[in-house]
């Protein structure tokens, strides 16, 4: 790594970030020239050159089967990083399809530069190869979350939603540094992958390791919403625009999922404890966020939850520590992306239109809006594990990698965990199809974009869960590249 | 055979399900001519591999293999054999009938038999899997047609309970024969999920005994096994008539059969191993599913009950592992089928037209619906097993399989027989004959196309109850097929 | 023609079923229904009369026999045959079937149904009493019951439906423990093909079934074989079904009921118990014949009781199938000798001849109640003189089923009688003091009906016994007559049959 000359690999290496850097300047720029009345090109725009920026790395970036490290190790460009860009692209591009047409107060400027910087961020962090730039990844995604999350101002839920998100993330932030910390006195390294080498040579003892890996766990746990560091994603979920709960669910879940799967493959793969503490947590986050969930009356809290517990399955995957495993819980997670994303797109335009995101207020719903019922219908069975939605293979896979490693236990503790949600699923579905409400005439009003976003999560869901081999292809490169 | 003709059962159903989701709402009876449409086809089409499948060669026919997954050796891969054909013909026949006396369903009929259709692709798909995975997967694509109309169009007393109730069931059930199927296939080291190449693969002893009760329960929590039991009588009274028929008549069997294929098949000495426990909660299944059906004030709860009694008559044909006990169950799948169907397509005509199931509100309705009285009471003489039905043809052999396993199973198990008619003939006699209640004066009589479908499933029952050389002999070269696999005669 | 000839018996057992299929199609004319149901039964007596002469009553075993495929996974086929036992009882049958339709003109509601029913009763019966197969027997057997259940349910009086789940339930527990023994039997053998049974399982002495001696074994299916026919005979204490099953079916079942089915039951023990079981029926003979003999006595003291002329009928039903066990019993005591011999030739014999009194009875006791809509015999009386005819046929009849000499009855009962005697000396003696009583019943029966003071109520109100009513009644009188003046065309046909089998 010390050829700092310049390549060419160096510029392929980081292009989604350099697009993602263009289009912030292009929408600062129509944001500055249009100003505030052309607010719905400039999401065009910023969806535009979303896709633009995943096409580009599509064709462009896309990683040889032999990684390459940049940068001084700084960043590293392999499978993972590539699939995971690409999660992050998507997940933001259909965020702001949902953003376009819907609430008035965000959607500014201001709001789409802040999605795409923290896409930035995420970018960033699923390529980083270095203690350094992870932490700076990690904050470059986190800030302008925390300010979309409090974005509508004169809502008290959403400010608290802000600065709530803020005050967890710097907390665990904090705990995650001093995790860093530690790594770096006992090596000497910031590398990654050259701290694997050095812990590895027996110098540290065990106890150490495993309180750093705690400690750094902290961190992700908060970015992947585990238990017991889920306690802000309730609030922050309720509280923050419905398309910033979406995108945070999704994209950022992903993001700290890949950074929590190349920091353990890298950095721990035989410190078992460490492992073993992933399974735990795995196993409390599916119980603690299904059975909070059962309770739930609002539906961006019964997701939030929800989404815990969906953390819970991929850290199945995570935990089984083998190629299966990791294969299980990045597939787990596309699939998720899609679907959950489709579940917010629905919660925004219900809430929108309707006013509330009450579970009651959704009574008549396949009445009013047969289509979007039935796009409910898709994501939340999909959420619940049910063929031939994406959500089913997910959950396949993730219990077949616990089988395959031989942890039933885990496999089974997951499997009762998944009847516990279908159930809740399920009573929203009973509320949208079978209960009746007054203005059933009235249909709900949705625009084209969302109509896109929405067909886009579909088509997703049901391709993912019938023809999953080729995505099950991308997924097992990914995991084979750490 | 180059007429991928399975393919064209299987999804026929889901293409015309699909169809009917983007027909414009308002369009009341497109879905319903599109869906019977479908019903018919698949029903030909059913009727068609039933008549073409060649007996003498036996084995699996009308193989279709494409690779799904080949890494993880997942393909669509469809075939039957001499079990599964039967029991894809009654599924078609089912479907079709039961799309035929839906017809009048007015509220949302677009969803109502777009749900119905997917429903028929589930188990048309499970009965002709020959592939694990797929098998699952469309053992579980049920799930949401069958909570979604049992919710919607279903008993408005009693659907959010049964609904929820059935699926968790059910789900339970499926997702410990999830664990059960993964560890098939990667614990043990097969790595596939082809299951003529698990068919052939040595599991340990050890690894049979234990792993097959979560596939076998876990599947036949499906079937309705004794203690798993109780989601059934709730969930068949709960759902509108064309899910009670899918349901107690097609669903019941598909539990039954992933059970069959699954558990026995590919775990033979597990299933040895299991076999007592498994006759033991089958003959509770017969004997106290009858009991409770003869107590039952609400017409369909009856029916609801007997099928629990029935399905405990399949199990215990399995779990004797005999040749006559397996061939029985074989038959005692379809007669099962096709006869539950009739009796829920009628206790839903009644209930149309009186708008009550409770049996001491009804009586006289011969008079008002004879065709729907004669079909029943057909039903019913089935259901006791009576010679010159399906019920008997399928009976007996089970009965002559326990004596063979366990002589005591034949001897408390036959009690089963007796009480069933015990309750059959006494709601026979109180629903359709005696006094007509008043309040039925209005009712009238079944329409043609519920004559029609009732008539199909009356000449199955009568013509395989007569002549049963129509079928045994092809579930007879299936059940060969099994017992080369789990050794006996 | 051949093809009719060749498949006579085929033709006979489902004739009945496709004029029954045919039937739902005729359009809903009263007189055309029953002018075709009429004219459908008589097709299969008439070929019953082909087979009967064609009959090689020299011809060991079975006869007319045919087999085809039907079940071959359980080892079981379509195998049928006559032999000099169940030709007697088909032809009765036949013979009735008829007359049970002629009887039936009167039925005003549901013709078309009630038609229909009772020509699948008659396969049902025909079925039984053909069937060389264990298993198509039993088919056979149930069969009947169904049919038989709605027409009591349906048409029957007052009680009917008490009456009807009774007897459904009745006999279909008892076939229950036939069910589990045929299935056993089937386990064991192999088979369910009669003649090889007669082989295989009769002579399964040896060894150990399911952890028990085989003897215990097969001594647990003869009970259950014993207690299904004993119901259906039926035997005391089997027999409680009857009065009411009788009493509340319409007449034409009625007489089917005694006429026939009840011979089922009889049959069931000649055809399946003797054959399959020789020894223990002989072990348990005494027991047999104490129940018959039981029967005979509690049938006439019950019969005597009653004040129900249909009931009083149904009593005697018990009392006259009583002679038949005894017969069978005393056959099984002493199989293979002179005795036996004459005692089953009794006993098939009394089941013939009280097949042709129990259903005139029966039909006369219909006529009455068409006419008077009561069946309490206390409130008629000296009905003689205003239906001097009718009188006559009813004191005809009843002779016959009093076993008057010069009448059938008296040549079965004095067979069963006479070879009853030297095995069971006591039993006979007490089955001859029922007979004092069945004397008795009778003539109080005849005494309440014709003679006495005259009800007032009835004159001017009870038309004679009509043309039609006297067709029905006429055959079986002649056949009474015949059989007690010369019964050996019959016996001729059974002995070679009894000598033969046993």
């Amino acid at each position: 790594m010390d050829t700092p000359a310049f390549h060419p690999a160096m510029i392929l290496a980081i292009l989604p970030e350099i697009g993602l850097i263009i289009l912030a300047g292009l929408v600062l720029l129509a944001d500055l020239l249009f100003h505030r009345k052309k607010d719905r090109d400039l999401g065009l725009l910023t969806f535009g050159g979303l896709l633009a920026v995943a096409g580009v790395t599509l064709v462009y970036s896309r990683p040889d089967m032999v990684p390459v490290t940049v940068f001084g190790g700084a960043l590293r460009q392999d499978w993972a990083t590539f699939v995971f860009r690409m999660i992050f692209l998507v997940g933001a591009a259909i965020s702001v399809l949902f953003t376009m047409d819907t609430d008035r107060r965000i959607r500014s400027g201001a709001f789409y530069l802040l999605v795409i910087i923290a896409t930035l961020g995420m970018s960033l962090m699923a390529a980083a190869a270095d203690l350094i730039t992870l932490y700076l990844a990690i904050e470059t995604t986190s800030i302008p979350l925390y300010v979309l999350s409090g974005s509508l101002v004169k809502d008290q839920k959403s400010t608290e939603a802000g600065v709530k998100y803020m005050l967890f993330g710097a907390f665990t932030s904090a705990i995650m540094l001093y995790g860093f910390s530690l790594l770096y006195g006992f090596t000497g390294t910031t590398n990654l992958y050259e701290l694997k080498g050095l812990l590895e040579s027996g110098q540290i003892s065990t106890v150490a390791l495993v309180a750093v890996a705690m400690l750094v766990l902290a961190g992700f746990g908060f970015k992947i919403s585990a238990v017991p560091f889920h306690f802000w994603a309730p609030d922050v979920y309720e509280g923050a625009p419905t398309p910033v709960a979406g995108y945070l669910s999704t994209a950022s879940k992903a993001a700290g999922f890949a950074v929590l799967l190349r920091f353990l493959n890298v950095v721990f793969p035989d410190l078992y404890p460490a492992w073993l503490l992933v399974a735990l947590l795995s196993v409390a986050t599916m119980i603690i966020g299904n059975v909070l969930a059962l309770t739930q009356k609002n539906i961006k809290r019964l997701l939030a939850y929800s989404s815990i517990a969906q953390a819970g399955y991929m850290l199945i995957g995570v935990a089984a520590a083998t190629e299966l495993g990791n294969t299980a819980a990045i597939f787990y997670l596309i699939s998720y992306l899609v679907t959950n994303l489709a579940a917010f797109g629905i919660i925004v335009v219900v809430g929108w239109s309707v006013g509330s995101d009450e579970i009651a207020a959704y009574a008549g719903l396949s009445r009013r809006s047969p289509g979007l019922a039935l796009a409910l219908l898709v994501a939340l069975l999909s959420l619940g594990g049910v063929p031939p939605f994406a959500g089913f293979i997910g959950k396949l896979f993730v219990f077949a990698a616990a089988v395959q490693a031989d942890m039933i236990w885990l496999a089974i503790i997951g499997i009762i965990n998944s009847v516990v949600a279908l159930y809740y699923y399920l009573v929203v579905l009973k509320v949208v199809w079978l209960n009746r409400s007054d203005d059933e005439e009235v249909k709900l009003p949705v625009t084209r974009p969302w109509r896109l976003a929405v067909v886009v999560c579909v088509a997703g869901m049901l391709l993912l869960g019938t023809i999953f081999a080729p995505w099950y292809q991308w997924a097992l490169q990914a995991a084979t590249a750490f | 055979m180059n007429f991928p003709i399975l393919t064209l059962t299987i999804f026929i159903p889901l293409v015309a399900g699909l169809l009917i989701l983007f027909y414009p709402a308002e369009k009341k009876t497109w879905p319903r001519i599109t869906a019977l449409a479908a019903a018919v086809i698949t029903f030909l089409l059913t009727i068609l591999v039933y008549a073409r499948y060649d007996v003498a060669a036996g084995g699996y026919q009308f193989i279709e293999q494409i690779p799904w997954m080949p890494f993880w050796d997942i393909s669509y891969h469809v075939g039957v054999d001499g079990i599964s054909t039967p029991l894809l013909l009654m599924a078609g026949v089912v479907l079709f009938c039961g799309t035929a006396v839906s017809w009048n369903v007015e509220d949302r009929p677009r969803e109502f038999f777009s749900f119905l259709m997917f429903l028929g692709t589930s188990v048309l798909g499970v009965f002709a899997s020959l592939d694990l995975f797929q098998l699952f997967f469309f053992f579980e694509l049920a799930i949401f047609p069958k909570y979604l109309m049992i919710v919607i169009w279903g008993y408005p007393k009693t659907r959010e309970y049964g609904s929820m109730k059935l699926t968790l069931y059910l789900f339970v059930g499926s997702v410990f024969a999830l664990v059960g199927v993964l560890a098939l296939v990667f614990l043990s080291g097969a790595n596939t999920f082809d299951l003529l190449k698990l068919e052939q693969f040595d599991f340990t002893t050890a690894f049979q005994q234990t792993w097959f009760p979560f596939v076998f329960f876990g599947f036949a929590v499906l079937a309705a096994i004794f203690p798993a039991h109780s989601w059934a009588p709730d969930g068949h009274v709960a759902a509108p008539t064309a899910v009670s028929m899918m349901l107690a008549g097609v669903e019941m069997k598909v539990g039954a059969f992933a059970a069959l294929r699954v558990g026995i098949m590919l775990l033979p000495e597990g299933a040895h191993f299991w076999a007592p426990l498994v006759l033991v909660l089958a003959t509770i299944n017969v004997v106290y599913g009858a009991l409770i059906a003869l107590v039952q004030t609400d017409f369909k709860y009856v029916i609801g009950f007997s099928s629990v009694s029935h399905m405990g008559l399949v199990m215990i044909g399995f779990a004797t592992l005999s040749k006559e006990g397996l061939l029985g169950s074989g038959l005692q799948m379809f007669s099962h089928g096709i006869m539950t169907a009739l009796f829920f397509s009628v206790v839903g005509m009644v209930y149309d037209r009186a708008h009550t199931r409770d049996i001491a509100r009804l009586g006289g309705l011969f008079q008002k619906m004879p065709a729907a009285a004669v079909a029943f009471i057909v039903a019913g003489l089935v259901s006791m097993g009576m010679p010159g039905f399906s019920g008997f043809i399928a009976e007996f052999p089970i009965f002559m399989g326990a004596w063979k396993a366990a002589p005591i199973v034949a001897i408390i198990a036959v009690l089963g027989v007796i009480i069933t008619a015990g309750y059959i003939l006494l709601v026979v006699r109180r629903v359709f004959f005696g006094e007509l209640n008043p309040d039925l004066a209005h009712v009238g009589d079944v329409s043609l196309l519920d004559k029609v479908s009732m008539a199909v499933l009356v000449v199955m029952m009568i013509a395989l109850g007569v002549f049963p050389s129509l079928m045994y002999p092809m579930v007879q070269s299936g059940v060969n097929y099994i017992l080369a696999l789990v050794g006996g005669a | 023609m051949n093809f009719l000839m060749d498949h006579l018996l085929s033709w006979i057992l489902f004739i009945p079923t496709v004029a029954a299929l045919i039937l739902l199609l005729l359009p809903n004319r009263a007189n055309l229904l029953r002018w075709y149901a009429l004219l459908a039964s008589s097709i299969p007596f008439v070929l019953t009369l082909v087979v009967w002469f064609n009959f090689n009553n020299g011809q060991p075993g079975f006869q007319f026999e045919e087999q085809a495929v039907w079940y071959a996974a359980l080892n079981s086929s379509y195998h049928i045959g006559v032999d000099g036992i169940s030709l007697p009882m088909v032809l009765l049958t036949t013979l009735l079937m008829p007359l049970a339709m002629l009887a039936s003109f009167s039925v005003k509601e549901r013709i078309k149904t009630y038609m229909f029913l009772f020509l699948l009763l008659e396969t049902g019966m025909l079925g039984v009493f053909l069937a060389l197969d264990l298993l198509l027997f039993f088919v056979f057997w149930e069969i009947g019951l169904v049919p038989m259940y709605f027409l009591i349910a349906q048409w029957g009086s007052a009680n009917r439906n008490y009456a009807s789940l009774k007897f459904i339930l009745y006999t279909m527990g008892g076939s229950l423990g036939l069910l589990l023994a045929i299935q056993l039997i089937g386990v064991v053998s192999g088979t369910f093909d009669l003649p090889l049974l007669f082989d295989r399982w009769a002579n399964l002495t040896q060894g150990t079934l399911m952890g028990l001696p085989v003897t215990t074994v097969k001594a647990i299916a003869f009970w259950a074989f014993v207690i299904a026919f004993a119901i259906k005979v039926p035997v005391w204490p089997f027999h409680t079904w009857l009065p009411d099953a009788h009493t509340e079916a319409p007449t034409a079942g009625s007489m089917i009921l005694a006429g026939v089915l009840l011979k089922l039951g009889a049959y069931g023990f000649l055809r399946l118990v003797l054959p399959l079981y020789p020894l223990e029926a002989r072990t348990y003979a005494g027991w047999l014949a104490a129940l018959g003999a039981l029967a005979i006595i509690f049938g006439a003291l019950s019969a005597y009781g009653q004040t129900d002329f249909k009931r009083l009928v149904a009593y005697s039903s018990i009392n006259h199938m009583g002679f038949v066990v005894l017969g069978i019993a005393a056959a099984a005591w002493t199989i293979g000798t002179q005795d036996a011999a004459i005692a089953l030739n009794g006993a098939v014999l009394q089941m013939f001849n009280h097949g042709l009194s129990a259903a005139g009875m029966f039909f006369l006791v219909g006529v009455i109640y068409e006419r008077t809509h009561t069946r309490d015999l206390t409130k008629w009386g000296g009905l003689f003189p205003l239906v001097p005819v009718y009188g006559g046929v009813l004191i005809f009849t009843a002779m016959g089923s009093l076993g008057l000499p010069g009448l059938g009855g008296f040549v079965s009962e004095f067979m069963v009688v006479r070879g009853a005697w030297p095995v069971f000396t006591l039993a006979t003696a007490l089955s001859m003091i029922g007979l004092f009583f069945t004397g008795a019943y009778i003539l109080k029966a005849l005494m309440m009906v014709l003679h006495g003071p005259l009800n007032e109520e009835w004159r001017g109100h009870l038309p004679e016994i009509n043309a039609r009513e006297l067709l029905v009644i006429a055959p079986l009188m002649i056949l009474m007559l015949v059989i007690g003046l010369w019964p050996s065309w019959l016996l001729d046909m059974i002995n070679r049959a009894v000598v033969m089998l046993f």
